[in-house]
């Protein structure tokens, strides 16, 4: 694509305009919002819907190698992590859980999903081969154990744990050993996702009321926030590594009205924050991989 | 004449600030410690039956089970084993103030302590089914501290 070659000859880094982002539509009230699957051409155009709104969708998450997208459903009010096809249309249950699955997202080679699943009041970590249907349990602890993201090579996890009391940032080995928390700032972290270049990990931050989306190296050090507002959350990387987008909320009244979700975008630089214009409100954004490959 | 205007403007300025300041750390004690913060009120409060309200609530990032709350469910025990053939879903829910994954595991560690309960009290497990919606369905819509209390809460419905 002609405007990824202008980026990078005047950034020397790879473009990412060749590029899709999956979002949920929201529509209605607040008490009863209609959530749809969408999915979009990065800059906002060509949106295309790919579920009718009859359930509840959260949290689709893009394939790195496919187009395929994973995302957790309430249909039939079972929540369940499922995965669909959104060239084919063709959708399936992932694994056979007997409770919630949930915050599913791909391993870098697109062969596995990993998610929580919650039982008996205790969510904790597993992945599913999506071929050969195979199950593995990574944490075992009472804990909430969840939104887990793959590092880019495969090697390593990192997830968000309730274990010290609060919300809190940790890695791990991708066997589930190894486990190490990272986040000791002030304040709650969640959503940690592992930037394609390996070396950040993005955050959602909680700190006196306000919502922050930040980044640390993957080791803890070198906490940096890019933005703050009364409520944002859910960084998704570009496929370069280069641009974070998120969905941003504003409050509502006391009668429950004014209050919606948008998606934005921002520089790793924390500047160039710009609102991604959607036709309805807007969460849950998830960027693809560039769709004409490496 | 003057003066004294501006002396009245500093004061209402410096008793804003004051203010403004308070409501900061109030808000701060709510969201991020252990603070007791559990609806104690009836607004929303819907009823199984004469006597016998449908939901409990809990304080921001808790599940434990307040006295409130236990004696709510305890209510709900004794209505379920007088009507034997009833089933109910047990929806948990959580304040709009979190990430939605960490409030959908929260919603239902919420739920199942209220599970716990009813079947410590003698309601037969099978009886009861748990589902989270995370902060996916506010009771109240608004956003202040009063209506995310309303909404940090597990409710007991019908399923036949």
């Amino acid at each position: 694509m002609i405007s990824d070659k202008i980026y990078e000859r005047l950034t020397g880094e790879k473009g990412y305009f060749d590029s899709r982002i999956i979002y949920v539509s929201e529509t209605g009230p607040k008490v009863d919002k209609k959530k749809r699957l969408a999915v979009m051409d990065q800059d906002g155009y060509g949106v295309k819907y790919l579920t009718l709104g009859n359930e509840l969708v959260l949290t689709p998450r893009f394939s790195p190698t496919s187009q395929q997208v994973t995302y957790m459903s309430y249909f039939k009010n079972l929540p369940r992590v499922y995965l669909l096809n959104i060239e084919t249309g063709i959708q399936d249950l992932v694994g056979d859980f007997p409770g919630m699955t949930f915050a599913p997202r791909f391993s870098p080679d697109g062969k596995k999903i990993i998610m929580s699943f919650a039982q008996e009041g205790n969510s904790d970590i597993y992945t599913m081969d999506i071929k050969t249907r195979v199950v593995e349990k990574l944490t075992d602890h009472p804990s909430i154990d969840t939104s887990p993201s793959y590092s880019p090579d495969g090697s390593y996890i990192t997830f968000n744990s309730d274990r010290s009391g609060f919300q809190q940032i940790y890695t791990m080995k991708s066997d589930g050993t190894n486990v190490k928390r990272i986040s000791f700032g002030e304040g709650l972290y969640g959503t940690p996702v592992w930037s394609p270049r390996g070396d950040l990990i993005a955050f959602t931050k909680l700190y006196r009321n306000k919502f922050y989306i930040g980044v640390m190296r993957s080791d803890g050090s070198g906490e940096r926030l890019l933005t703050e507002n009364y409520y944002q959350e859910a960084p998704s990387w570009a496929p370069n590594g280069r641009v974070l987008v998120f969905y941003r909320e504003t409050a509502s009244d006391s009668s429950g009205r004014g209050g919606g979700a948008k998606l934005w975008s921002i520089d790793l630089t924390g500047y160039n924050e710009r609102l991604i214009q959607t036709p309805t409100d807007a969460s849950d954004p998830s960027w693809s991989g560039l769709l004409s490959g490496k | 004449m003057l003066f004294k205007n501006l002396n009245k403007v500093a004061l209402a300025l410096v008793m804003t600030l004051f203010l403004g300041a308070c409501a900061t750390q109030q808000a701060t004690t709510t969201t991020t410690t252990k603070g007791d913060d559990a609806y104690t009120g009836t607004e929303t409060v819907k009823f199984l039956a004469d006597g016998v309200p449908d939901r409990v609530f809990f304080s921001t990032n808790k599940s434990e089970l307040t006295s409130a709350a236990t004696t709510t469910l305890g209510k709900q025990a004794t209505y379920l084993k007088a009507n034997p053939t009833l089933n109910v879903v047990l929806e948990g829910h959580a304040d709009e103030r979190g990430t939605r994954e960490y409030n959908l595991a929260l919603g239902e560690r919420r739920a199942t302590a209220a599970k716990n309960y009813l079947i410590s009290n003698g309601v037969a497990a099978n009886r009861i089914k748990v589902l989270s919606y995370g902060k996916e369905k506010p009771a109240n819509p608004a956003s202040n501290v009063l209506a995310w209390s309303q909404n940090r809460r597990t409710v007991t419905v019908k399923t036949n």
